[in-house]
């Protein structure tokens, strides 16, 4: 276990010692982030990465492959682009949760703030709280679970995404319907609460959101929907 | 009707010409507003507005052919460890392989590669055949972030994030469903066939703190190698380009209103954004204000066309320019080869701007195979190779004429304007006098 304290190592000299990859340590923990922003950003390699405490902005940016656990909160733009691997914070996220992610799997044991999932593209994201407005804005492939209740406008102009809400949800975006909650899904729900470790919820006890696909081409009889 | 069918007493209205009684007629036919390509095509002071004060008397020319005039830029000394050298101050704009073959965007990369410049990716991502084919490429990260990843930021020579461009400031961009084919989809993720809004906000930082912030962590992830440029289309282009450099860009572009695109409203191309000549001239002075004027590099955008607009930008105080729709026709956009085949689908070469209809006959703004397969990269990338070789050669035609060792060396003072527009606009006199509309006596 390397262990690094950032009360007194440069961000840049821990980013710069993450990114190499050839024999490095492979088991980080790192003491004192004090709120910095974009730790642990870029990572590219098989590693567990513990962080001790409150992140700011970027936190784990473009992740690929790696293992982040952040023991406190973190800011906006947590795992924002993830590629691979997986993202944990144990406390709350700020507003874009995930945005953009390509691939691997945000859990947040906490709330999330606005726009969590915006853009999504594959990312699984699992939010043990509740979410805040906008919720997977234009949210194109990957699976939003919010254990908790989301805010107003969720999934508005939503393309493939799929969303899991377990609690109440204040108001659905442009596009965004309610559908069946099916056995396939169910199975793909508990799969991601069981990788998670989300324990003490069932899989049915969420209802399904997703796009009603009628505006993905413009038409003009749609227009108030724009 | 042509102008063969005029005769005495048939007056047209200027407030409704026919141009105007066809689009009002089109928008009751068709109830949705006119999608295009190209960029503005209303007449706005632009760089032939200005002329050079070549040597005479009081200046020393230099000797065409004989005495060098060095044209050489190198972006990026801000931050980044690995500025750009180009061997030229003109580079390929942002085009997406999704709006252009990927045959258009191989050309680029050939041509830029082959004169020593760069050539820029797009909306969509990276694709092979551009990385492979431009020496130095620079990586667009956009509001939409299609395609958007980790490797292909550190395999790029530079990063340029996008917060708007000329043709429509303020607004995000749309691939319409026709041109998204399996391989544009799956970069994309998203499903063929469907229209593809590309979000005007990123999705993650909001206002100049925020950008700030995620400048910052671009250059953790590429271990502060690479430049970052900041990308503006032209409106409150003072302000923009003073917190762009308070943000930490490296280099900003600020692309004027007459900048191209492949796909947006006209009312949007024609009514939003500030022409590429007062916005040359306030991004200058934001520069020099914060004492940055050739610190942050400046590149522009917006109606480069000749090596005299080239080297109006450059005195006015550029450190380079990008080309879009230029190198589009350079490329053979518009060619009257195919002209028969523009007459089919309702226009003509010379005409043609219905670069989001995907049936371009040039095979450049589609992803039609057949179309595409028209465009050899080779061949078109010689012809961008040609062109940007003129536009060098011309500008370092009025570099020497003003008696300058180098196409940076052009100053303000070197030029005057036809017009007091332009006057005002660029803060030069107006040809023959020493009057500069707006600026204040002592």
């Amino acid at each position: 276990m390397e262990v690094v304290d950032l009360a007194s190592i440069p961000l840049r000299e821990l980013n710069r010692r993450l990114h190499e990859r050839a024999d490095g340590p492979r088991s980080w923990r790192i003491l004192n982030p004090n709120g910095a922003h974009a730790v642990a950003c870029g990572l590219d390699t098989e590693i567990d990465v513990e962080i001790q405490g409150h992140v700011g902005y970027y936190c784990a940016g473009m992740n690929k492959l790696a293992t982040v656990h952040v023991h406190g909160n973190a800011g906006t733009g947590l795992a924002e682009n993830l590629m691979s691997g997986t993202v944990i914070v144990d406390g709350s996220a700020s507003q874009s949760a995930g945005a953009s992610g390509h691939g691997g799997l945000l859990v947040v044991h906490g709330d999330a703030s606005a726009r969590c999932g915006i853009s999504m593209k594959g990312i699984d994201i699992v939010v043990r709280g509740s979410v805040g407005h906008l919720g997977a804005f234009m949210a194109q492939t990957g699976t939003l679970v919010v254990c908790g209740d989301a805010g107003e406008a969720l999934g508005d102009s939503i393309y493939e995404a799929r969303l899991y809400v377990r609690g109440e949800v204040a108001g659905l975006g442009a596009d965004c319907v309610e559908k069946d909650l099916r056995d396939d899904h169910i199975a793909e729900l508990s799969d991601l609460l069981a990788r998670a470790g989300v324990e003490g919820v069932e899989a049915r006890e969420f209802r399904r959101y997703g796009s009603a696909r009628q505006l993905y081409n413009f038409k003009i009889d749609n227009a108030a929907a724009y | 009707m042509s102008n063969g069918a005029w005769h005495p007493g048939l007056r047209e209205s200027y407030l409704y010409d026919r141009n105007v009684i066809a689009e009002i007629q089109r928008a009751s036919r068709e109830g949705i507003y006119d999608i295009r390509g190209f960029g503005a095509k209303r007449r706005l002071p632009h760089f032939d507005d200005l002329l050079f004060l070549g040597a005479s008397v009081s200046r020393y020319p230099l000797e065409g052919y004989r005495e060098r005039c060095d044209t050489d830029v190198v972006l990026g000394t801000r931050f980044a460890t690995k500025p750009l050298e180009l061997k030229i101050p003109v580079t390929i704009a942002g085009m997406s392989f999704g709006a252009l073959s990927a045959q258009a965007k191989e050309a680029f990369g050939r041509g830029a590669s082959e004169v020593g410049t760069a050539t820029t990716t797009g909306d969509g991502g990276m694709t092979e055949e551009e990385r492979t084919h431009s020496t130095t490429l620079v990586y667009q990260v956009l509001p939409s972030r299609y395609g958007l990843n980790p490797d292909d930021l550190r395999r790029a020579d530079a990063i340029e994030i996008v917060v708007g461009q000329g043709a429509k400031p303020g607004g995000g961009g749309m691939l319409l469903g026709h041109k998204i084919s399996d391989r544009v989809a799956a970069m994309r993720a998203l499903p063929k066939g469907i229209d593809q809004r590309s979000a005007c906000r990123h999705p993650d930082w909001t206002g100049p703190d925020d950008l700030e912030i995620k400048i910052h962590e671009l250059r953790e992830i590429t271990d502060w190698e690479k430049p970052i440029f900041v990308k503006i289309g032209a409106t409150r282009t003072y302000y923009d380009v003073q917190l762009a450099v308070k943000a930490g860009a490296d280099v900003i572009v600020v692309d004027g209103m007459q900048g191209g695109t492949a796909a947006t409203q006209d009312v949007f191309i024609e009514h939003v954004g500030i022409p590429t000549l007062p916005a040359t001239r306030l991004a200058v002075q934001a520069l020099q204000e914060l004492d940055m004027h050739r610190k942050v590099q400046l590149i522009i955008s917006g109606g480069i066309r000749t090596g005299a607009d080239v080297a109006k930008a450059l005195a006015l105080g550029a450190d380079a320019v990008s080309i879009g729709t230029a190198a589009l026709i350079a490329l053979g956009d518009n060619s009257p080869e195919y002209d028969e085949e523009y007459r089919k689908i309702g226009s003509a070469s010379g005409f043609y701007d219905d670069w989001q209809a995907g049936r371009d006959p040039a095979g450049i703004s589609t992803q039609d195979d057949k179309l595409s397969a028209r465009l050899d990269p080779v061949l078109g990338g010689r012809r961008i190779a040609n062109y940007l070789r003129v536009l060098t050669l011309e500008t370092q035609t009025l570099a020497r004429a003003c008696g300058k060792s180098h196409v940076h060396n052009l100053e303000p003072e070197d030029l005057v304007a036809l017009t007091v527009e332009a006057a005002a606009m660029a803060r030069v006199p107006l040809a023959g006098t020493d009057w500069i509309p707006g600026r204040h006596s002592a």
